[in-house]
This record gives structure tokens, sequence and C-alpha cells, in this order.
């Protein structure tokens, strides 16, 4: 078996979870995407550490998060594929 | 897929009233603050005891109060225990406790302090705690059906490896033990905002799933009372951001995978004994882990199981706390404090339905007498949760 970079719970998330140590920019990832057992690759555009998220398409403001196939939160600022997704970009849409 | 065959019983302790537990502990339980000096001096004395100090049990009154003794009661109540004193500062509110334990038929004495002293009470205490202990110290491990188990769970520390691997482990875990027979129960009402209508729907009638929705309604309206900002400092956890998690929407949805694809049958109050029968129950709790786990353990569950991401550490007295993680970094670094590793399901040389499957041999040894981590390590920790300030 390839070995996983990064965990994708649902094929409709566009986020993914890094599961080793660390990527680093302009990494080729491998992906899993556990809900249909498929695989496939995205290029990391900064390090980003275990259990932390990438993004897998661009997002501009006021776009949807999309994990465990429902909503998590709301962009704050534009971000490219392949880079990190957390609290600089992301915010919560309750409290 | 071949699952291992699940035992169909444990090696408990038997109980008066029909329970079983998986400890055996006498407990010296003060009724409020003040009374704890008294108790910590009787289980000092006399080995085998083991004392319980919270701070309140002074001037609340209504809900809270209500709350206080439900809670009191309930940890007497716990088939964990074998036998209990309680010393309050006055005569009342311990006999109160006292009756409403005495009802299992387990040993129970109780004492206050007022017109006594603390030291002619400690001495006239340890008599009995002494009689106690040494009774209960006779008590041997009897088959018990797995059925007795009552299961609580509740994650903390969490990180996004908890939403991938730890708590569907624990999910997976549920939906083969329910069928068993077991009692289960998952709480922590805020940390469920986000997932609250996902969560709702898994009630099995429609009165738990609206007893669900207007619970966790005044949680959240409680929370957007007091809060001050966006709540960013506190959910998610400073911990729980280092891990990954970003929105308290994301980590409501990684808690949520706790329960597998159970349904719940009732919404329990705070320390609430669930009356339905076997299956899963939504407590209503704070998220705060000691809180929590002492709410279950008083609601009578005997045995938890606690997934962390980053590495949260508590234990209680009366209630094992067993603890796993998928996180490696955690697992190598705080390996004291973790009972199963899981974290191979990150690299897939695990799958959920054998990291299940650990997770039930690992539950089972603890209810049969192994040591968890945090036993071992000496975490009691027994926190009464406050619903508002005194009078």
């Amino acid at each position: 078996m390839a070995k996983t970079d990064i965990i994708i719970h649902d094929k409709k998330d566009n986020v993914g979870v890094i599961v080793v140590e660390k990527v680093i920019k302009g990494q080729d990832c491998d992906c899993w995407i556990m809900e249909n057992d498929t695989s496939n690759n995205i290029k990391s555009e900064a390090e980003i550490p275990l259990g932390h998220k990438i993004a897998l398409q661009d997002f501009k403001e006021g776009d949807t998060i999309i994990k465990y196939g429902h909503d998590i939160g709301k962009v704050v600022k534009s971000i490219k594929k392949g880079d990190h997704v957390h609290v600089h970009n992301v915010k919560t849409k309750k409290w | 897929m071949v699952n291992m065959d699940i035992p169909k019983s444990f090696l408990g302790y038997k109980r008066e009233n029909g329970r079983a537990g998986t400890r055996n502990h006498v407990i010296i339980l003060p009724v409020d603050d003040i009374s704890n000096a008294c108790a910590e001096a009787v289980s000092n004395n006399i080995k085998g005891t083991i004392a319980l100090p919270h701070s309140y049990g002074r001037l609340q009154f209504g809900a809270d109060l209500e709350l206080h003794f439900r809670t009191m009661i309930g940890t007497g109540k716990n088939p964990n225990v074998a036998a209990v004193i309680v010393i309050g500062i006055e005569p009342k509110w311990t006999k109160r406790i006292v009756e409403a334990i005495a009802k299992t038929g387990k040993p129970v004495e109780g004492f206050s302090i007022e017109g006594v002293g603390d030291i002619d009470t400690i001495a006239k205490v340890s008599k009995k705690a002494q009689e106690f202990s040494m009774w209960a110290s006779e008590k041997q491990r009897e088959e018990c059906p797995i059925s007795d188990l009552w299961i609580s769970v509740k994650c903390g520390e969490s990180d996004t490896t908890s939403g991938l691997a730890s708590n569907p482990t624990v999910g997976n875990l549920m939906d083969k033990l329910e069928p068993l027979g077991v009692h289960l129960c998952f709480g922590e009402t805020s940390e469920l905002t986000g997932a609250e209508n996902v969560c709702a729907k898994r009630g099995k009638t429609r009165e738990a799933q609206e007893k669900f929705m207007k619970t966790w309604n005044s949680y959240n309206d409680f929370i957007l009372k007091e809060a001050t900002n966006d709540l960013s400092e506190s959910q998610p956890t400073a911990g729980n951001i280092a891990g990954g998690l970003t929105t308290i929407e994301e980590k409501a949805f990684g808690n949520f995978q706790k329960i597998g694809s159970r349904e719940f049958i009732d919404v329990l109050e705070p320390a609430e004994e669930p009356s339905k029968g076997k299956g899963l129950y939504f407590m209503d709790t704070s998220s705060a882990a000691a809180e929590c786990v002492t709410l279950q353990a008083a609601g009578g569950f005997n045995i938890h199981l606690f997934p962390t991401g980053q590495g949260n550490i508590i234990g209680n007295p009366i209630e094992p706390v067993i603890k796993l993680t998928a996180n490696p970094l955690t697992a190598k670094t705080m390996s004291e404090h973790i009972d199963l590793d899981v974290s191979k399901i990150l690299s897939r040389e695990m799958n959920l339905d054998q990291a299940g499957d650990e997770l039930i041999k690992a539950t089972l040894k603890v209810a049969n007498g192994r040591l968890t981590c945090a036993e071992s390590l000496g975490h009691k920790e027994f926190v009464m949760t406050k619903l508002y300030r005194s009078a």
C-alpha cells in the first residue's frame, strides 16, 4: 500500500488532514479518501504539520469549508489549493 | 470481514441491587467543602478507603442544589463502590444522602461534625471505615454478563486525529457492544455545536430528538449570554488548535464519531441515572473532562473510554478511565497516559474494525481489574458541576 500523507473523510470534503509528521512545500502528497477507499494526489504549497488541514481547491472569502461531508466554518481570507487551512483563514459560523 | 468473538462476560463485583462493579472502592464522601479535612484524615488512617474531596455543598439552592445531591448520591450508589461513609458539617443533608444511597442495600453510614469537632469525628469515623474496608476486602470478583458494563465516553484535548481515528474506534466498539445489552452514555452538550441537527436526528424517538434540541438550545443560549468574545479562547482550546482543529463545528463532527451509528434512547439530566433500559443515552454535561466524567460516574456508569489527541491526562476516583489516542506523537511522548495506541489507523496498518476489537479487549482487561494508566498515576479528579452562584 502506498504511504498516505493525507486522509480525507468524505468525498464531498474540500480539505484533507495531514497524517504524517509534516508535509513540505512543493511535496507531491498521496491522499486517501476514507468514504469510498480511493486515492489521489495533491501538491502541497506550504509546510503543514501533522493533524492540520490542506486545501483541496482554491477558496475565496465567504466560501464554506466542508469536512466529514458537513459545513465546519467560513473562509475569512482567500486560500489557494495546497495551502494550510486553519484559524488564520477560517472561522466558525457559530458563537 | 471476520470479527473476533466478543467475550460474553467479565469478572466483576456483584452488588446487593443487582448491578456489578469493575472496582471495589470504599469511599469517604464529604457533603461539603469544610468536611474535606475530616474525610481526608480518615482515608489516611484507614487503608483501602478513598476520600473524595470537592469544593462545594454550602448555601446552594434550587436546581444547583438538586444537582449537588444527585451527584453525591449517584457517586455513592455507583456499583464500583462497595461501601460509603458520608461526612457533613450538619446532620440533615448528610442524612438525606445516606438514606438515598442505602436504597442500593450497600453498607453506608453518615456522620456530622457540628457539636463534635474534627478530632472526635475522625476517631469515630475511622472505626466505621476500618470495618467497611475490611468487609469489602473479602469481596471476590465473579463472572458477570457483559451487559453489566455501563460504558461512558468523553474525549479530551482532541485534535484532528481524534475525529479520524480514536473517536471512530470508540464508535466501532459501541456498534459492537450495544447489541449485547450494555448501557452507553455520551455527553458534552456544547461540543456538539455545529453538529447539533445531525446529532438530534440520532434520537430514537421524536421525544428524544426534541429533548436533545431543547437541551442543546438551552446550553447554547447560556454560552451566548455569558460569552465576552467568540469563545475562541475556550472552544476549540489552545491544545485543539495546536492539533489542527480550527472551529467548534469541526470539533463537533469529530466528537460525534464516538457514537458510531447508534441512536440514543433518552436525554439525561446531569448525573441522572438512566431508566429506560439498555442502549445509548445522551447526558447534558459540560465538555470539561473531569466535570463530565464525574457526572457520568454519578449516573451509574462503571467504566469510561476517553479518546485523546494532544494528551488529556484525566482520571476519576471511582470510574476507571481508559485512554486511547491515534496521534503517534502523543502515543510516544505521553506513553504513560495511553492505555491503547490506535495511531496505526492513520498509517493504514490497522483498520477501524481491528482497532474496535483492540479497544474491546482493553476495556475487558480493565473491567476485570487491570489498572488504567490514570489509576496507576493516581489521577482521581472528582469535580462537581455548579450551575450558578450560591446564596
